[in-house]
């Protein structure tokens, strides 16, 4: 397409188009309405539900708007008789085996079909014949199927094949027998299928979680932020009833574009799980007991200062969640420091704090979401981008089928859906062994390097990877969600950022959480407050808080058993606290067995609050529903807390005044992912051994719908098949070696403890490593990760 | 869990090669319309999900797309039928000529309907949705791919009690 205008005339108005412009975005952008089913303007032009015919003088025949480019001079009909008469035609024929289902269908009200068959077709039809019937299928927990309604227009056909990269519904038979389908009984499994409900112009793809709960008049919209992921994607929330029935994206072209991904558009389940706090509790003769807030306040308010006043404030801790609110992270990190203790932080998966100090002040992407679609080469190390963070996964795909070589150094092959470069999995020594060779193909330089490379060799992929970053024009190197859990989290960023500078490559972080980068800026984290000052003290990191016992801590929205590699130390020392205090929006067996004060808080979507994006947006958003029961927002908790314990500086009477605080604290800050490690990161002292002494190492990461609170508890997305339960993998040949068969019923045994599991055959997982992720049901507060496991058949 | 060389016959992969020959390496699905003939051809008449997923990987196709094809096009059976394909033309010339009474005889020698197979497996009744171009001797039908001209119902007869 090229920028040269022309001028073209749509219903008597003069327009300016660029050539080669399809005339639909044209009018499209001039505000003139052209009715359509099958174009969209993120999906190519297929051009055959016809609905889109106007008149062109000139030409002999109506022609669609979708698929005619404009031509200077061009005079355009779009409601002449020619024009109408062919609409109005189009729209019979649609009609013809569409049913008149509307009074069930969960499209109603919402449905372009209806629209535009209101807008533009005729008021009877002479069509009396039978209308076919389509049979359905079950395409799983998240998308309920009535293709009988199907009016062929191939949209979800074409996202799944150019946007999602995963071609799953196709059209088979042909004529009246054509169907949209899987063909075979099989499940969608795409990060991003629900987009396709959107897309569907009819009812035939509609939401299943949110399935005959609702009409679409009945409930009211109201624009949120995504609290997932740190792509920060805009969405609305759909209310009825005084709770959430569903989400849909809010199109923000520089995040996530039109889409959602299927974490963010179905998690809101989570709001109505059964295990929702809903009132204050104190423990008192070993049970926890619900009282009133005030009791419940004074409880915490005494335990933190009777702790402080008996063993200092250093046996004070606290830990918080990176989807908790920036508001909230603000206010939990001032209230700890206000009572004397620098023991706060939000890292709660990291293992590897030494080099911390040099750390940004905010690990950020280092370039805009929308950059890494034009990236040459790109370098990802740690990272399931594809599930971790789905809407930068798509630029990523996007660069890649436009010839970016991008490559990976993960604890196991990923599926991704584009072409990888280079995907170099083993487990967590290996790993460090894989980043430090493409450093020294860099040509980084450090004594260091040879004596922990020993005999590994610096290979033609290592050098492949290094090549691509340095001939890219623009590229960029990436630290990811599992790099952050490696036990020398400080030697690959160290190793990282070298390849980075000397590949003149942009370095940057994925950071984990829909809030990751606002906690670092909050100041949840031992050793900074607020906008990266610099605390006198230097606190406890997570991973000390979780592996020596306080006497009291404080716990945000995290769940530590499920999210700290080291699960099962991290429960113990959590039940060895002797005090611990839990704000939390949802109640697991976990913290039932250690909380001592409970505290009910509002979860995502009731309160009000800031996320900052991996791109240091800050994005508000308000609460839309009441907490249920007693819950309140984490902020005016923390707010009373710090007024009953008698700090200075908790008069908030609203989120807006504790963000203007933060902003004014943040104001000069600019962001700079530049490290410069000194010699002592590179030190010849890596954590990682990669020694199992001939058992199985248990690798894994922290899967994308186990990440947080909230989708834990989302059922339908449980279901998914991306969630996969109670599964240990194994590569083929271990399996064959332990003489165990696919889909086996194993004991898994680490640390002392068992845990039944079924085993099954995955050759992405590298030999000698059993893949057992985090944050499940099945493995909570159980063993560690990077730690041997045995597998034994039962 | 299968591979495509378990399901693939040797001589099937062959013939795919050989078609995979006249297209550009990286357009490897211009080949599957004959390699779905060919699966079909190895296993009696009919695609199974098993083999057009082998044929999918073969020409590193998605599944799906695979099965558009297959369901596409009326020379592929997608469900189990029997070994003989017994096409019958009812299109406008051999219907002129008396195709019905063809169809009828057909269907009553062997108790079936257009679009069955008998129950021992051997004939298939295949509706044939086009003209076959072989109008100048109508009545007429294809009998395993060969072309049997001016058919009456005797050398019907004689036709299919030769078949094995
Ligand atoms: S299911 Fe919906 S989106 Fe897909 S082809 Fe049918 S009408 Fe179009
Ligand atoms: S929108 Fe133009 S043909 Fe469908
Ligand atoms: S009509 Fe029968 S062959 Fe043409």
């Amino acid at each position: 397409m090229t920028d040269e205008l022309i001028n073209i005339t749509v219903d008597g108005q003069k327009l300016q188009a660029r050539k080669g412009q399809m005339l639909i975005e044209v009018t499209d952008a001039a505000g003139i309405e052209i009715p359509r089913f099958c174009y969209h303007k993120k999906l190519s032009v297929a051009a055959n539900c016809r609905m889109c015919l106007i008149e062109i003088e000139k030409a002999p025949k109506p022609m669609p708007a979708c698929a005619t480019p404009v031509a200077p001079d061009m005079i355009v009909h779009t409601r002449s008789e020619l024009a109408t008469g062919a609409q109005q035609g189009t729209m019979e024929f649609l009609l013809i085996n569409h049913p008149l289902d509307c009074p069930i269908c969960d499209q109603g009200g919402e449905c372009e079909l209806q629209d535009v068959a209101m807008g533009y077709g005729g008021s009877s039809s002479d069509y009396v014949e039978t209308k076919r019937v389509v049979m359905d299928k079950n395409i799983g927990p998240l998308i309920s199927t009535e293709l009988t309604r199907c009016i062929h227009c191939t949209r979800c056909v074409r996202f799944g094949e150019e946007i999602a990269g995963m071609r799953e519904l196709g059209a088979t038979g042909r004529g009246e027998n054509m169907r949209i389908g899987t063909y075979i009984e099989k499940s969608v499994d795409s990060e991003l299928s629900g987009n396709v409900i959107d897309l569907c112009p009819v009812g035939a793809l509609t939401a299943k979680p949110s399935r005959f709960s609702a009409r679409s008049w009945e409930l009211t919209q109201h624009a949120s932020v995504a609290p997932h992921d740190s792509v920060g994607s805009n969405l609305f929330l759909h209310v009825g009833n005084g709770s959430v029935v569903r989400a849909v994206p809010r199109e923000n072209e520089s995040l996530n574009q039109t889409w959602l991904s299927d974490r963010d558009r179905f998690s809101y389940e989570g709001l109505n799980s059964a295990d929702r706090a809903t009132q204050p509790m104190v423990r008192s003769n070993g049970e926890l007991q619900p009282v009133s807030w005030e009791v419940a306040l004074k409880a915490v308010a005494d335990t933190v200062q009777n702790t402080v006043k008996q063993h200092g404030a250093a046996q004070l801790g606290a830990l918080i969640s990176a989807s908790a609110t920036l508001e909230e992270q603000h206010l939990l990190q001032k209230l700890m420091r206000a009572v004397g203790s620098n023991n706060i932080d939000h890292r709660i998966s990291q293992l590897d704090f030494s080099d911390q100090q040099h750390a940004p002040v905010m690990p950020w992407l280092g370039q805009a979401i929308a950059d890494l679609e034009s990236v040459d080469a790109a370098l990802l190390v740690g990272s399931n981008i594809r599930k971790e963070q789905p809407l930068a996964a798509l630029r990523l795909r996007k660069a890649a089928g436009n010839g970016a070589k991008v490559s990976f150094v993960n604890s196991r092959v990923y599926d991704m859906n584009f072409d990888c470069q280079a995907h170099l999995a083993g487990g967590q020594r290996e790993q460090l062994l894989h980043v430090a060779a493409i450093a020294v193909a860099a040509g980084v330089e450090h004594s260091c390097l040879r004596d922990l490379l020993g005999s590994f060799e610096v290979g033609d992929q290592h050098r492949a990877i290094v090549k691509s970053l340095s001939d890219g024009e623009t590229a960029t190197v990436l630290l990811g969600n599992s790099a952050v859990m490696h036990a020398d989290y400080a030697m690959l960023r160290a190793l990282a950022s070298g390849i980075a500078q000397r590949t003149g490559a942009v370095f940057g972080y994925l950071p984990e959480g829909g809030n990751t980068a606002g906690a670092w800026l909050a100041g949840c984290v031992p050793h900074r407050g607020t906008a990266g000052v610099t605390s006198e003290a230097i606190g406890l990191n997570a991973a000390e808080m979780l592996s020596d016992p306080l006497k009291c801590m404080v716990l945000m929205g995290t769940e530590p058993g499920f999210e700290h590699p080291r699960s099962a130390l991290a429960q113990r020392t959590l039940k060895a606290v002797e005090n611990s205090i839990v704000i939390t929006s949802h109640v697991s067996q976990m913290m039932l067995d250690h909380a001592t004060i409970v505290l009910p808080a509002a979860a995502y979507a009731e309160t009000a609050g800031t996320f900052v994006n991996a791109s240091g947006s800050w994005q508000m958003f308000n609460g839309v529903v009441a907490p249920p029961g007693d819950a309140r927002p984490g902020w005016k908790i923390l707010r009373v807390l710090g007024n009953q314990l008698d700090v200075d500086g908790f008069d908030y009477q609203s989120v807006e005044d504790i963000r203007t605080e933060l902003k004014g604290l943040c104001r000069e800050l600019e962001l700079d992912n530049r490290y410069e490690p000194d010699g002592a990161m590179l030190a010849d002292r890596a954590n990682s051994t990669g020694d199992a002494n001939g058992e199985l190492m248990r690798s894994g990461d922290l899967p994308a719908l186990r990440a947080d609170m909230l989708v834990r508890r989302a059922k339908s997305l449980q279901r998914s098949s991306d969630a996969q339960p109670g599964v240990i993998s194994l590569n083929s040949s271990d399996l064959s070696r332990l003489g165990i068969e696919h889909d086996a019923v194993v004991n898994v045994e680490q640390d002392g403890a068992t845990v039944v599991l079924k085993a099954k055959a995955d050759d992405g997982v590298p030999i000698g490593l059993a893949w057992l992720p985090l944050g499940g049901q099945d493995v909570a507060g159980f063993g560690a990760l990077d730690q041997p496991l045995r597998v034994t058949g039962s | 869990m299968s591979t495509t060389e378990s399901v693939l016959n040797a001589h099937s992969r062959e013939e795919i090669d050989e078609w995979l020959t006249r297209y550009p390496p990286d357009q490897k699905q211009s080949a599957v319309l004959a390699a779905l003939r060919a699966a079909q051809h190895q296993n009696d008449g009919f695609l199974t999900v098993e083999l057009m997923d082998a044929v999918a990987d073969y020409l590193d196709m998605t599944k799906i797309a695979v099965y558009e094809v297959a369901s596409f096009y009326s020379m592929y059976e997608t469900k189990p039928v029997g070994r003989h394909c017994v096409a019958i033309c009812t299109n406008i010339s051999c219907m002129l000529m008396g195709s019905d009474t063809i169809v009828q005889h057909v269907e009553k020698k062997y108790g079936i309907k257009l679009g069955e197979s008998t129950p021992d497996n051997k004939i298939y009744l295949k509706v044939e949705e086009e003209c076959l171009a072989g109008c100048d001797g109508g009545p007429m039908m294809q009998v395993d791919h060969v072309y049997h001209m001016k058919l009456t119902p005797e050398k019907v007869d004689q036709i299919l009690d030769e078949l094995e």
